[in-house]
C-alpha cells in the first residue's frame, strides 16, 4: 500500500486508510456522478480509459523523455485488432474463414487483452527501432507521420481485400463477456441492478489500477531508472553502461502495450471503430494529458487524465447555457471551445508550469531549464 | 510518356509549394533549432483572409480581373500572416528560448490548434470553395496539359525563391540571419540584435506562407481552417529532406518531395497492379521522411553536424 503513498512510506496504516478511502471513493463514484445521468458515468468510463492511455504514453514521454505525437496509433492497432477477432466482419469477408468458423468469430477478453498488448509492443518495436536515432523533434515529427500512415492504411485497405471496411468501420463488435456474462447487459446484484456502463466503469477502473501500479513498479526499477537517465542525459546515460537502444525500444513497446489493450477495450465498448477515432488530435488531447498534469509524475498524470477526460462532459452542461443566459444564443459550441481551452492550456503551462499541474516532488529527477548553445 | 511529363509538372507546382513552406520551417530551425509547428496554419490564415478578401471585391467591384483580386488577396493575407506569426513568436517561443526541447514544441502544438479552432470559429467549419480567378483553358507542352496557374506558381515560387536568396546572400540583413544562425551569441556580440533577426525571419517565413496559401487555395478552389496541416507536414519533410536549417536545402527537398509525390501517386497502381492506388499519396512524403532520417539525417545538402545533448 505505501507504494501508492510514498509520503507515508513511515506509516504503513495511514497508507493503509488512504489506499481503502479512495478504492471506496472510485467504487462509489459512478452512483454519485450518477445521479446526474448516465452520460457522466459514460465520461467516467473514458476517463479511466484515458488514464490507461495516459500512463503508457507518459512511459514514453514522461520517463523516457521521447516525444511521440503518434502514440493514438497503438490505441488504435488494439481497437481494430478486437474489432476484427470479435465481429463478424472478418466470417462476412472471407468465406474460407467462415466456413472454418461456422459460429463466427468471437473471442474472449482474457485471449484478447494479452494479444492487444503484444500486437501493440511489436508496433512499437517496429516503429521505434529504425527511428530511436533520431534527436527530440525529429522523434516526434516521425511519430506524427506514423501515426497518420496507420490511419491512412485504415482507411483504405477495405480494396482489394476488405479488411477495415474502410471510414465506414467495423460495426457489431461483441461486447466484454465475464464469468459468461455480457457486459453489455445490466447486471442484478440482488440488492442493486448496474446498468452496462456502470460495468464497464469497473471494468476499466480495475485495468487502469492495475496500469498504475505496473508503472509505479516500473518507475522504481532498474529499467525505470535507465529510463530517467536516458531522458536527463542520453550520452552520460551510455556511458554509465545502460544500453540505451534496447531500453529506449522497451520504453516505446510498453507504453505501446498500455494503448493497445486501452484501444481493444474502447471498441468493445463502443461496439464499433472507425479510423476517425484515431486522428492526430486524439494523439494530441493524450499527449495534453501527460504534459498538463505533470510529465514523469504518476499521480499527475493521473489528474491530468481525469481532469482532461470529464472536462467535455463539464462543457457540455455548463458552456452552452451559460452562453444562453448571457448572450441569449450559443456563441461557441462547446466541442469547438474545448479545443480552444486545450490548446491555451498548453502553451499557458508551458509557459508558466513547465512542469505541469502536480509536479515530481524530488529534487533533481526532472530536467531544470538547460541553457543552449 | 504522357503521364510521365503530365505527372512531372504535377510534381513541379506541388514541390515549389512545398518549397515555399519549407523556407518557413528551414529559416526558424536554422536560427532557433525549434519546429515551429504552426507554420502551417498561418498557411491557412493566409489563404483563408486572401479568400474572404477576394470575395469583399468581388462583391464591391465585379468587373475586376481575376489576377488583380488575387493579387488583393496576397496583398491582404501578407501582413495578417506576419502579424500572426510575430504574435505567436514573442507570446509563446520567445520566453522559452532557453527551455529544455520539449517545451517550445508543445506550446506550437497548443498555438496549432488555437489558430485552426480560431479559424473554424471566423470562417466556419465548412470547405469554402474558392472561385477560378485565372484562366483555366488548358494549355498543351509535351502531350500534358497545363493550367495558367500551375504555369504561374511554378514561375513565381522561382522568383520568390531567387529574391530570398539573394536577400540571405547580398544584403546586410542576410548577413546578419546567417551569423545569427551560426553562433546568436557571437552575432549579438558583433552589433546584430538577435531578436530583431528573428522576428525578421519569422515574418519572411510567415510572407511566404502566405502566398502559398493563395496559390493553394487558388489552384485547388478550396479552402479550409485544417488545410494548413498537410502541407506543413510534408513541407517539414521537405526541409529535412534537403537538410533542414539549409535555405538552398529547403528547395531541392521541396521540389524533389512534389516530383517523388506526383510520380509515386501516378504509377503506384501500375508497379503494385492495382492493389494500392492514388490515395497512398499521402504515405511517400512519410516514408520519405523516415528514410531520409535513417540513412541521412543531415538531409541531402546538409552538413554533419554533432548531437546536442
Amino acid at each position: 500500500m505505501t507504494s501508492f503513498f510514498p509520503q507515508w512510506r513511515d506509516n504503513p496504516t495511514a497508507a493503509l486508510i488512504a489506499t481503502f478511502a479512495l478504492a471506496a471513493l472510485l467504487i462509489a463514484a459512478p452512483f454519485v456522478v450518477g445521479q446526474l445521468g448516465n452520460a457522466w458515468v459514460r465520461a467516467l468510463a473514458f476517463a479511466a480509459l484515458y488514464v490507461m492511455l495516459a500512463l503508457g504514453l507518459n512511459i514514453v514521454v514522461g520517463f523516457a523523455g521521447l516525444l511521440d505525437l503518434g502514440y493514438i496509433a497503438f490505441y488504435a492497432v488494439g481497437a481494430y485488432m478486437y474489432a476484427l477477432l470479435a465481429s463478424p466482419h472478418l466470417t462476412d469477408n472471407f468465406a474460407a474463414l467462415a466456413a472454418l468458423l461456422p459460429n463466427g468469430f468471437h473471442n474472449p477478453i482474457w485471449l484478447v487483452i494479452p494479444l492487444g498488448a503484444a500486437l501493440a509492443a511489436l508496433f512499437g518495436i517496429i516503429l521505434g527501432a529504425p527511428v530511436l536515432k533520431l534527436r527530440g523533434d525529429y522523434l516526434a515529427i516521425v511519430t506524427l507521420g506514423f501515426g497518420e500512415i496507420i490511419r491512412i492504411f485504415l482507411n483504405n485497405l477495405n480494396a482489394p481485400l476488405n479488411l477495415t471496411n474502410g471510414p465506414q468501420g467495423i460495426t457489431l463488435i461483441d461486447p466484454v463477456i465475464i464469468a459468461g456474462h455480457s457486459l453489455a447487459r445490466p447486471l442484478d446484484l440482488g440488492f442493486v441492478k448496474l446498468p452496462s456502463v456502470y460495468l464497464y466503469y469497473y471494468l476499466f477502473l480495475f485495468l487502469a489500477v492495475l496500469t498504475v501500479i505496473v508503472c509505479i513498479n516500473l518507475q522504481n526499477s532498474r529499467l525505470g531508472r535507465a529510463w530517467m537517465a536516458i531522458r536527463e542525459d542520453d550520452v552520460a546515460a551510455k556511458a554509465m553502461g545502460i544500453n540505451t537502444r534496447n531500453v529506449k525500444l522497451l520504453a516505446f513497446a510498453l507504453g505501446a502495450s498500455f494503448g493497445g489493450v486501452a484501444g481493444a477495450m474502447f471498441s468493445a465498448f463502443q461496439g464499433f471503430v472507425s479510423p476517425e477515432s484515431f486522428s492526430l488530435m486524439e494523439s494530441i488531447i493524450v499527449l495534453a494529458m501527460v504534459v498538463l498534469g505533470g510529465l514523469g509524475h504518476i499521480p499527475g498524470v493521473i489528474v491530468g487524465a481525469i481532469l482532461l477526460a470529464m472536462f467535455p462532459e463539464v462543457l457540455r452542461h455548463t458552456a452552452v447555457p451559460l452562453q444562453e443566459q448571457l448572450f441569449g444564443k450559443v456563441l461557441i459550441d462547446a466541442e469547438v471551445l474545448r479545443m480552444l481551452l486545450y490548446g491555451l492550456a498548453m502553451v499557458v503551462i508551458m509557459l508558466y508550469r513547465p512542469k505541469g499541474l502536480w509536479p515530481a516532488p524530488e529534487h533533481g529527477r526532472l530536467a531544470e531549464p538547460k541553457a543552449q548553445g | 510518356m504522357d503521364t510521365f511529363v503530365q505527372q512531372v509538372i504535377n510534381g513541379l507546382v506541388l514541390g515549389s509549394l512545398y518549397s515555399l513552406i519549407a523556407l518557413g520551417y528551414t529559416m526558424v530551425y536554422g536560427i532557433l533549432n525549434l519546429i515551429n509547428f504552426a507554420h502551417g496554419d498561418v498557411l491557412m490564415v493566409g489563404a483563408l483572409t486572401a479568400v474572404s478578401m477576394i470575395f469583399v471585391l468581388k462583391a464591391q467591384f465585379p468587373e475586376l480581373p481575376g489576377w488583380l483580386l488575387l493579387l488583393a488577396g496576397t496583398v491582404a493575407a501578407i501582413p495578417v500572416c506576419v502579424a500572426v506569426s510575430l504574435i505567436i513568436e514573442r507570446v509563446a517561443y520567445r520566453p522559452l528560448r532557453n527551455a529544455p526541447r520539449l517545451a517550445p514544441l508543445i506550446t506550437a502544438i497548443g498555438v496549432s490548434i488555437v489558430l485552426q479552432t480560431l479559424a473554424m470559429m471566423i470562417w466556419g467549419r465548412n470547405y469554402i470553395s474558392v472561385p477560378q480567378l485565372l484562366p483555366s483553358e488548358p494549355i498543351q507542352f509535351l502531350g500534358a496539359t497545363v493550367t495558367v496557374s500551375k504555369l504561374a506558381i511554378i514561375v513565381l515560387s522561382a522568383i520568390i525563391m531567387a529574391g530570398l536568396m539573394l536577400l540571405v546572400n547580398r544584403t546586410k540583413l542576410g548577413r546578419a540571419m546567417r551569423a545569427t544562425a551560426e553562433n546568436p551569441r557571437v552575432a549579438g556580440l558583433m552589433g546584430v540584435n538577435p531578436n530583431y533577426v528573428i522576428a525578421v525571419t519569422f515574418a519572411i517565413g510567415a510572407a511566404l506562407a502566405a502566398v502559398a496559401g493563395v496559390m493553394i487555395a487558388a489552384t485547388y478552389s478550396v479552402a479550409h481552417f485544417y488545410m494548413g496541416f498537410m502541407p506543413g507536414l510534408k513541407a517539414f519533410t521537405a526541409a529535412v529532406l534537403g537538410g533542414i536549417g539549409n535555405i538552398p536545402g529547403a528547395m531541392v527537398g521541396g521540389l524533389l518531395l512534389g516530383l517523388i509525390e506526383s510520380l509515386g501517386a501516378g504509377y503506384i497502381g501500375q508497379l503494385t497492379g492495382g492493389v494500392l492506388g492514388s490515395h497512398y499519396q499521402d504515405v511517400f512524403a512519410f516514408i520519405v521522411l523516415c528514410a531520409v532520417l535513417i540513412l541521412r539525417p543531415s538531409g541531402l545538402l546538409g552538413e554533419r553536424v554533432a548531437d546536442r545533448a
